[in-house]
């Protein structure tokens, strides 16, 4: 499976869920819809779309693609899957970080948006190059573990367990699985 | 082997090669936020819930707190709570609904009803569950497609996370309570710093603190990223539980307690990190910024960024930027508008009464809205039962009715833009309380003083 797309720089660390979705829009019963309200505060003044913030990088015409590029920590706080939710709504297929909150990360495999952990150094460069070029590809190999900075050259390799993996490529799901093993289950719970 | 050790090892289903670990979780608490999708699914596959026995659901993320008698004015809110009902209803789960003498936030309810017991795995669709780790469980946090995998299975698919111990040696000062302890320990390490940690308190400072206290901290785990925190349970906890609603009783309970004595980190148990804090080094502590990890002592002054990173230094600016502070100014003094005591962190029947012993004989400063919010009806009662709300009442400061409230303003219990608040819950993000609202997290007593004088205030100094 590949990922092969401009990106869109978003430097901030410690990007919260709340700042992902605001809390506001929790109060829907689906999973669907969500994109709309991705980064809402961030992206609106006076929570008016007619009112964008020009500095806010998903408002910025010479940014797009399918890659989130973001600062380390991503996904940090509440546990709300609303917010792998709208990001996938939104159209992004992977983010990129050099730090993602645990919850999220789950969160995120779950909904097949890959979350692609690289180093603090790899991470900077690739802000440096969409910074230059806003047109810029990165290659994201989930096969092959890697993400290449098309620009540079540089490539890195990242970590996935065998089984998330698996899951990933085939469009598998967690629940299919453990109602296999749904006997061993109960056989669990007799001397539990 | 550590504590963590002990108990993930007996809810191990099955170790997948390469790969997480089928865990089985004994109690699964539900809200009306992220439950409604995970209900869906088990539609959608025609799946019974597993063990609704095991299931526990309240209302408490998404309802007013104030005439929660009458039916919810916000149509999309009343539909989230509706939907809970009739969920609960199809698929078997108790339900302590809006109304019901136990309803309230669900980290709240759980320990006082003696549902979270030692040696238990407890997950809920909030990343707030590590607070039942203060029992000696390994609780933790996940998302809508994980409660249904739990509704489902009663599973969830894990990987073995890392450990590491802190440990708070030594004595309290007078005015510094648990949530100064949490506080201090993220600012320490960074809102990211335990992050693929599941953290075990312990210590003679944490071994001194009630149960109450105890939750407050592992309540906040996760703020500094660990997926949970958890305390050995003690006499403490032991006699915290015994006779509550759902804990065991007679031969149960005899039998259960031996078993929870076993709970603890053997004396060669190896964490893969381990950090030591002085208690005497524990000030009051309040946030300036827009992540819990930006704490300093209520004596302390706005730190700059020369001690940043490069990369670091525009999100500390626009935290700054946001919270109308800045580098170099004193904390203490700072106006507030708002204080909110309540959420999941500091809701409790200790955290009320500490407020209110604080707060007797005075009033709040003018120009200060005060909002008391119990963490359950319980509480409440409780409350009402030995007279807090008369002083409450005296004092100007608002006792409504349970909930998560103002802790992340999915309600009508929004902060207004640009004000501040000093607040007992857990997350002083942009706009959590409401947009444009400015955070100052803090424990019960430091809010309660900064309502009595209208500025960020050492509570030390009004202490006699």
């Amino acid at each position: 499976m590949n990922i092969n797309s401009t990106a869109v720089p978003l430097e901030d660390e410690n990007v919260d869920t709340d700042q992902i979705i605001p809390a506001r829009f929790l109060k829907a019963t689906s999973r669907d819809g969500f994109g709309k309200n991705l980064f809402r505060d961030w992206r609106y003044n006076n929570d008016d779309e007619a009112q964008p913030k020009a500095d806010f990088v998903l408002n910025n015409p010479a940014f797009s693609g399918k890659i989130l590029v973001a600062g380390k920590n991503f996904g940090c706080g509440s546990s709300r899957e609303h917010a792998a939710w709208a990001l996938k709504d939104y159209g992004f297929d992977a983010v990129v970080s050099s730090f993602f909150a645990d919850i999220f990360k789950n969160n995120a495999l779950n909904n097949f948006l890959l979350p692609v952990q690289v180093s603090d150094e790899f991470l900077q460069q690739l802000f440096e190059t969409i910074r230059q070029n806003p047109a810029a590809e990165i290659a994201i190999d989930l096969e092959k573990q890697s993400i290449t900075n098309a620009a540079t050259g540089e490539k890195a390799f990242f970590d996935i367990n065998l089984y998330k993996k698996t899951c990933f490529i085939n469009g598998y799901d967690d629940i299919d699985y453990l109602l296999s093993i749904r006997s061993d289950i109960e056989a669990f719970e007799l001397t539990h | 082997m550590t504590l963590f050790d002990k108990i993930w090892d007996k809810h191990v289903v099955k170790q997948i090669e390469g790969g997480p670990s089928v865990f089985y979780i004994d109690r699964h608490f539900i809200h009306e936020v992220t439950s409604p999708q995970a209900f869906d699914g088990l539609r959608k596959r025609g799946i019974p819930l597993a063990r609704p026995a095991q299931t526990i659901a309240t209302a408490d993320h998404n309802v007013p707190t104030w005439d929660q008698h009458l039916p919810i004015k916000e149509a999309l809110s009343r539909l989230q709570v509706e939907k809970l009902t009739e969920n609960c209803k199809a698929f078997g789960v108790e339900l302590y609904g809006l109304g019901h003498p136990y309803q309230g936030i669900v980290h709240v309810i759980g320990p006082e009803l003696g549902i979270t017991q030692p040696g238990m795995t407890i997950v809920c669709g909030d990343s707030h569950t590590s607070t039942h780790g203060a029992f000696g469980a390994i609780a933790f946090g996940i998302g809508t497609s994980e409660v249904e995998m739990v509704f489902a299975t009663q599973c969830l698919m894990q990987n073995k996370p890392k450990q590491m111990r802190i440990s708070v040696e030594g004595e309290l000062q007078k005015g510094v309570s648990s949530k100064d302890i949490i506080l201090y320990i993220i600012a320490q390490i960074s809102a990211s710093g335990a992050t693929g940690y599941f953290v075990e308190y312990a210590g003679s400072a944490i071994r001194n603190l009630s149960m109450e206290a105890r939750m407050t901290i592992c309540n906040m785990s996760i703020e500094m990223g660990a997926r949970g925190g958890l305390i050995a349970p003690d006499e403490t906890t032991f006699e915290y539980l015994k006779g509550r609603k759902f804990a065991p009783a007679g031969a149960d309970w005899d039998r259960k307690l031996a078993e929870w004595r076993q709970l603890y980190s053997d004396a060669d148990a190896v964490f893969d990190h381990e950090i030591h804090i002085r208690a005497e080094d524990i000030q009051p502590m309040v946030t300036y910024g827009t992540n819990p990890g930006m704490g300093i002592p209520v004596t302390g002054t706005i730190p700059g960024e020369e001690l940043l990173e490069e990369k670091e230094r525009p999100s500390f600016r626009k935290a700054l930027d946001y919270m109308g502070l800045h580098s170099g100014n004193a904390i203490k003094g700072q106006k507030i508008d708002y204080v909110f005591i309540g959420s999941c962190t500091n809701s409790r029947i200790e955290d009320l009464r500490q407020v209110a012993a604080f707060v007797q004989g005075r009033r709040k400063a003018d120009g200060v809205e005060v909002w008391i919010v119990p963490g359950s009806k319980q509480v409440e009662a409780q409350a009402r039962e030995e007279g807090l709300h008369d002083i409450f009442e005296q004092a100007g400061f608002q006792l409504r009715q349970p909930g998560c409230s103002a802790c992340l303003g999915m309600n009508e219990d929004k902060i207004p833009a640009g004000k501040y608040c000093i607040s007992t819950s857990n997350r002083n993000f942009e706009g959590r309380q409401g947009q444009g609202a400015r955070t100052l997290l803090a424990s019960p007593l430091s809010a309660a003083a900064a309502a009595v004088t209208g500025v960020v205030t050492d509570v030390r100094e009004l202490l006699v």
